[in-house]
């Protein structure tokens, strides 16, 4: 079963080693001429002011919790993807889609309140 | 593969195990030598496209013919650059951030079947491993962003995950309708299940899969940052986005990652919905890898023509088309597919 995976791990190996040798060559090829002026934040030219860490619009943290709960769902639905042709096979068929309607359902309504209450608005 | 083994077992004496990892380092080289010639080919299709796009030839002088050896002139220049890491520069961050954003989306093409057999990894939870490990790339997209200790960067590094992770959503909802069909995840099944002519491709099963199709292409555009959703990178506001900062072979890196990624979406959309390597016309499938390739490359084309012909969407369009329209019409694709197998008794 978990030998499948190792041409996944072989791959990551091989990646590395090109990303290393393409690194070592931009080392060996380009030059190092470094001063301050060059490795100092970019800022278009001014000098850098305050930190660089600002406070940021609330509504990113927003998205990320909301991506984990909706992300969480599609991989709910993957399982239950899998059985349908066998539950539709087996006659199955009403109670497969019951289910999963009441677990589209029951987000849908969670989605709707969110909606409702302009969670989803980017203002 | 199947003559791969054979060769490496019969003829060169291996056991079985070193067979396996004799082939799976050469399909692994194979992946990442296409991928690097992929970045260099679409560089110059992109350049060529946009020029026609715009009534003008783009890159016309190196190499002669439609300059054609533009974007390898450009990858030598880029060897030759220096590497320059910025004093506030969060180091081992700012250093690791382009391999994650590569190794993302070269693992990825790990699973991708060009022809029957022909996969570096078999999986059989193929389509779920891919949308997995792509979510590396969002991670090393923060990374870049963070590391580089610039205003610009993290802007553009916080607009292009809250842009990825959301376009993920209606993504993945956008592919599961197909699995319903299939009832696997393999990524081989998946091709299998739509052999015999275009109208058994999956975008032409049934409606909701045709609209899943139209879905997946504009969510997928949205996660390479691509344009029309180009926020992370828009040039006019943010100067380059979370890669500001990168220069030399580091800035390579995430340039080949984008397109690496962008022919990856499309392979995606060619093995989840366009047939894979099957022909349009049934039993003319004498090459199964040059069809598959054809279609992605047609796929590109396609998303190039929307990056050069549609203005920029606003940040707050990005997200309302997102949650508020694709969500909910990707979850009727979903209920509706299913609805409709059951109505119809269509099965595999």
């Amino acid at each position: 079963m978990l030998e499948k995976y190792l041409p996944v791990l072989l791959v990551l190996a091989v990646a590395m080693i090109f990303a290393a040798v393409f690194l070592g060559l931009s080392f060996w090829l380009g030059p190092r001429r470094p001063n301050a002026q060059k490795n100092s934040t970019y800022e278009c030219g001014i000098p850098v002011r305050g930190s660089t860490h600002i406070r940021f619009f609330v509504r990113f943290f927003l998205v990320a919790i909301f991506f984990l709960l909706f992300d969480l769902e599609a991989v709910f639905l993957y399982p239950w993807v899998l059985l349908f042709q066998p539950m539709l096979a087996a006659g199955q068929g009403i109670f497969a889609l019951a289910e999963m309607g009441v677990f589209v359902l029951v987000l849908v309504v969670g989605f709707v309140y969110v909606w409702r209450k302009g969670g989803l608005e980017w203002q | 593969m199947e003559a791969m083994y054979a060769f490496f077992m019969d003829t060169a004496g291996m056991d079985e195990m070193a067979a396996h990892i004799t082939v799976a380092v050469i399909m692994a080289t194979i992946m990442f030598i296409v991928m690097a010639l992929c970045a260099i080919i679409f560089t110059w299709m992109e350049r060529k496209v946009a020029g026609f796009l715009q009534s003008r030839y783009g890159p016309m002088r190196t190499g002669r013919w439609h300059g054609w050896a533009q974007a390898v002139a450009d990858m030598l220049k880029i060897l030759g650059k220096e590497d320059i890491i910025p004093a506030e520069a969060d180091k081992p961050y700012f250093i690791f951030a382009p391999l994650l954003v590569l190794l993302g989306s070269l693992l990825a093409w790990a699973a991708i079947p060009w022809a029957p057999g022909f996969v570096a990894a078999d999986l059989d939870l193929g389509l779920f491993y891919i949308f997995a490990v792509t979510s590396l790339v969002v991670l090393g997209i923060l990374m870049a962003g963070w590391a580089s200790n610039n205003k610009w960067a993290l802007y553009g590094a916080a607009r292009g995950a809250a842009q990825m992770v959301s376009y993920e959503i209606p993504l993945l909802l956008a592919t599961i309708p197909v699995v319903l069909y299939t009832g696997s995840l393999n990524t081989q099944d998946i091709v299998i299940a739509q052999q015999g002519g275009v109208l058994n491709w999956f975008v032409f099963r049934d409606p909701f899969l045709f609209i899943a199709f139209w879905m997946y292409f504009i969510a997928s555009i949205a996660e390479t940052n691509r344009g029309p959703f180009d926020m992370p990178e828009t040039e006019s506001e943010l100067v380059a986005g979370y890669h500001t900062e990168y220069t030399g072979m580091r800035f390579a890196f995430f340039f080949l990652a984008e397109y690496a990624n962008l022919f990856l979406v499309s392979m995606i959309a060619v093995m989840v919905f366009l047939g894979g390597w099957w022909s349009p016309i049934p039993g003319l499938d004498f090459a199964p890898a040059a069809c598959f390739v054809v279609k992605g490359v047609l796929m590109v084309f396609l998303n190039m023509w929307v990056r050069w012909t549609l203005p920029r969407v606003r940040v707050d369009q990005l997200m309302h088309l997102c949650w508020k329209v694709m969500i909910p019409v990707t979850l009727v694709c979903v209920v509706g597919a299913g609805i409709w197998m059951m109505a119809s008794g269509a099965v595999g």
